[in-house]
């Protein structure tokens, strides 16, 4: 692939993102005086901020880039990322769980875990999502530089080192208000500078009229009925007549249920966001609030991977081929930004794809040295020290993480499948989760030993039902199959992992039933106030004017998704 | 609040909006030929330079408030 070139113009945009950056972080040091001013932004943050860094937080390179890729590959059908997953389950999360998460004042998910059952449940969950924090910086940092590397020619080294320092420092000098102030900058930023894409792509295919109709050849071209890519719900009756491969049940249980809930619910990552609100209404608000944006971000980030598709058909080929006769997908937003934009807009489009990255990255360094300071090296290793104490082990803790995130990055470079075989252990990991929090929160009797037995037989039926089963065309191995017999074969990785997380979630809730029903409750009725549904007072919300309800927010964003799914069904 | 979020917003993409526009009138025609023709530097520079002016002046109205409040 030829390199674009930069101008000075481009240069000069992304160096003024990188002082603004730098600066927020300069100008917030001085706020910064406790260990709860810096893991949780002394619980300032008004709605719409943590809001917008909810969303952005979790908006990283891997999103933008693996988003757009998923629109080429599997169409319209990628919007169910966001309209039957992440949207349903930000406004569950608002309605149902941020009373307790914000209201036990717990300061991390562990923590809540411990408050709510026992120690060794937060052990666990501290443990395996502190690594996994490190791993998925490094990866998306690699990813990153991999992409710098083959697009602009730049050193991957130069890279790794350039956005690992920038990060560094402004989350060093302000902690997590740093980093949700230029989470929030990034947002507009992300948004600002992939818009004239769309919209010189959109008007290249003649509107969405001319990209459903060349869409049609693709879909044709793939053995698929013609609406196959711009269609989201009318090819879903069985998993032959799709592209991702999956039926309805799987795709509403698996990505809507399991994943998505599991993901938005129990990820400190954007939990972490809405713990910093300055008052539980805002708490509340935060994940409705960022739900309004994420509704329309599959015109932003999965069109674009449905235009170079489509263009792909129309014979232009923008898209290189791999060795094994499929397009390159992870390269659609990069070859759009080369075809459509010239020197300026190109450069603004960078920037927003360095800023989409550094949020990401930021949002994981962040969740990883609260993790790591107070449920790690407060609760095991130096517990009953001074505050100030605790805000240094913060300090060293984003620097030992960052530099651990540069590592992992390396490690990626050496061993490919590493980033495979972390998404598997993350999707072990995170899927039984949610069943843990479900029962938690809305069942009292859940015990202690309930939620960590179940938890641990839900990642163990995990690992097993994918050792059992392979996606069409695979080898046995890190795809599935590696314990010998192959009982099921899937059309596609994407139905294995759902059908995996389906597994997962209902053996977790299953033996956390029966154990709990087994062993003797660990916490009385008292213990559990404000931490479960039946032993928390309702929030009242009459005195809020009819726009900041949160209820009225969910029903209203709710009925907009649902138009949405629609008028693209 | 510490640091009224919008200010910096404002200004970064009122700076952001004043290069491209410039960009837009001072560069050559040419490179407009993958934009479909369209001088994107400049439009979208003017879009830029509008939403980071509308930031501006959210946050200088907040900060007066802030100032009478106080």
């Amino acid at each position: 692939m030829q390199h674009i070139q930069l101008g000075a113009v481009d240069y000069t945009l992304l160096i003024v993102y990188f002082a603004f950056v730098l600066g927020i972080g300069w100008v917030l040091r001085r706020y910064v005086r406790s260990s709860e001013d810096f893991f949780l932004s002394g619980r300032s943050i008004p709605a719409w901020i943590a809001g917008l860094a909810f969303l952005s937080a979790n908006l990283g390179a891997q999103e933008v880039i693996g988003m757009a890729a998923s629109g080429a590959k599997y169409g319209m059908m990628t919007s169910h990322f966001y309209w039957v997953g992440a949207i349903p389950a930000m406004v569950f999360v608002g309605l149902f769980m941020m009373p307790f998460y914000y209201g036990s004042r717990a300061r991390s998910v562990p923590e809540y875990l411990k408050l709510r059952f026992d120690e060794k449940t937060r052990g666990f969950n501290a443990m395996t999502f502190a690594v996994m924090t490190v791993f998925s910086s490094g990866i998306s940092m690699y990813a990153l530089a991999k992409l710098l590397e083959l697009v602009l020619g730049w050193s991957f080294h130069m890279s790794v080192i350039l956005s690992a320092i920038i990060v560094l420092a402004y989350i060093f000098l302000g902690g997590l208000t740093s980093a949700i102030y230029n989470e929030v900058l990034q947002f507009f930023l992300i948004v600002l500078g992939f818009l004239p894409l769309v919209l010189l792509g959109l008007k290249d295919v003649g509107g969405w009229a001319g990209l459903t109709a060349k869409l049609e050849t693709v879909a044709t071209n793939a053995g698929f009925s013609a609406g196959a890519w711009s269609d989201s719900w009318r090819h879903l009756n069985s998993a032959s007549a799709n592209p991702m491969g999956v039926e309805w049940f799987g795709m509403v249980m698996g990505l809507g249920f399991v994943l998505s809930f599991g993901y938005w619910c129990t990820d400190f990552l954007v939990v972490q966001r809405a713990m910093a609100a300055d008052s539980m209404t805002a708490a509340r608000r935060t994940p409705l609030l960022a739900a309004f944006p994420k509704m329309l971000f599959p015109f932003l980030v999965i069109l674009p991977g449905m235009i170079v598709i489509a263009l792909q058909a129309g014979g232009t080929g923008l898209l290189p081929i791999g060795s094994d006769g499929t397009p390159n997908y992870n390269l659609a937003v990069p070859v759009m930004l080369a075809h459509y934009l010239p020197t300026g807009l190109l450069g603004l489009g960078l920037t927003a794809l360095m800023a989409s990255f550094m949020s990401g990255m930021a949002g994981n360094v962040t969740a990883f040295n609260t993790v790591w300071t107070y449920d790690i090296y407060q609760s095991y290793i130096r517990p009953g020290r001074p505050d100030a104490h605790y805000l240094r082990m913060g300090h060293a803790a984003t620097v030992f993480g960052i530099v651990a995130s540069v590592a992992a990055a390396y490690a990626t470079t050496k061993f490919n499948n590493i980033m495979d075989m972390l998404q598997l252990v993350f999707a072990f990991v995170n899927a039984p989760l949610f069943a843990t929090f479900l029962l938690g929160m809305f069942w009292r009797r859940t015990t202690g030993h309930g939620a960590f037995f179940g938890l641990l037989t839900g990642t163990l039926v995990a690992a097993l039902h994918h050792g059992l089963v392979l996606p069409l065309g695979a080898a046995a191995g890190l795809k599935g199959g590696f314990l010998g017999a192959v009982l099921h074969t899937y059309p596609s990785e994407m139905a294995q992992n759902f059908w995996t997380a389906i597994f997962a979630w209902t053996s977790c809730f299953v033996a956390t039933i029966v154990i709990s029903l087994l062993t003797r409750p660990n916490k009385s009725d008292e213990d559990l106030k404000g931490l479960v549904y039946a032993l928390t007072p309702r929030q009242r919300d009459e005195h809020l004017p009819w726009y900041k309800r949160p209820a009225t927010l969910g029903v209203v964003v709710l009925a907009f998704t649902l138009v949405l799914n629609i008028i693209f069904w | 609040m510490k640091l009224d979020l919008r200010l910096p917003i404002g200004l970064m993409f009122t700076i952001f909006g004043v290069i491209l526009t410039l960009y837009g009138f001072a560069s050559d025609r040419a490179i407009y030929n993958r934009s479909l023709g369209v001088n994107v530097n400049l439009w979208w520079g003017l879009v830029l330079l509008a939403f980071g002016l509308v930031m501006l002046a959210f946050a200088l109205r907040g900060g007066r408030k802030a100032e009478r409040g106080s």
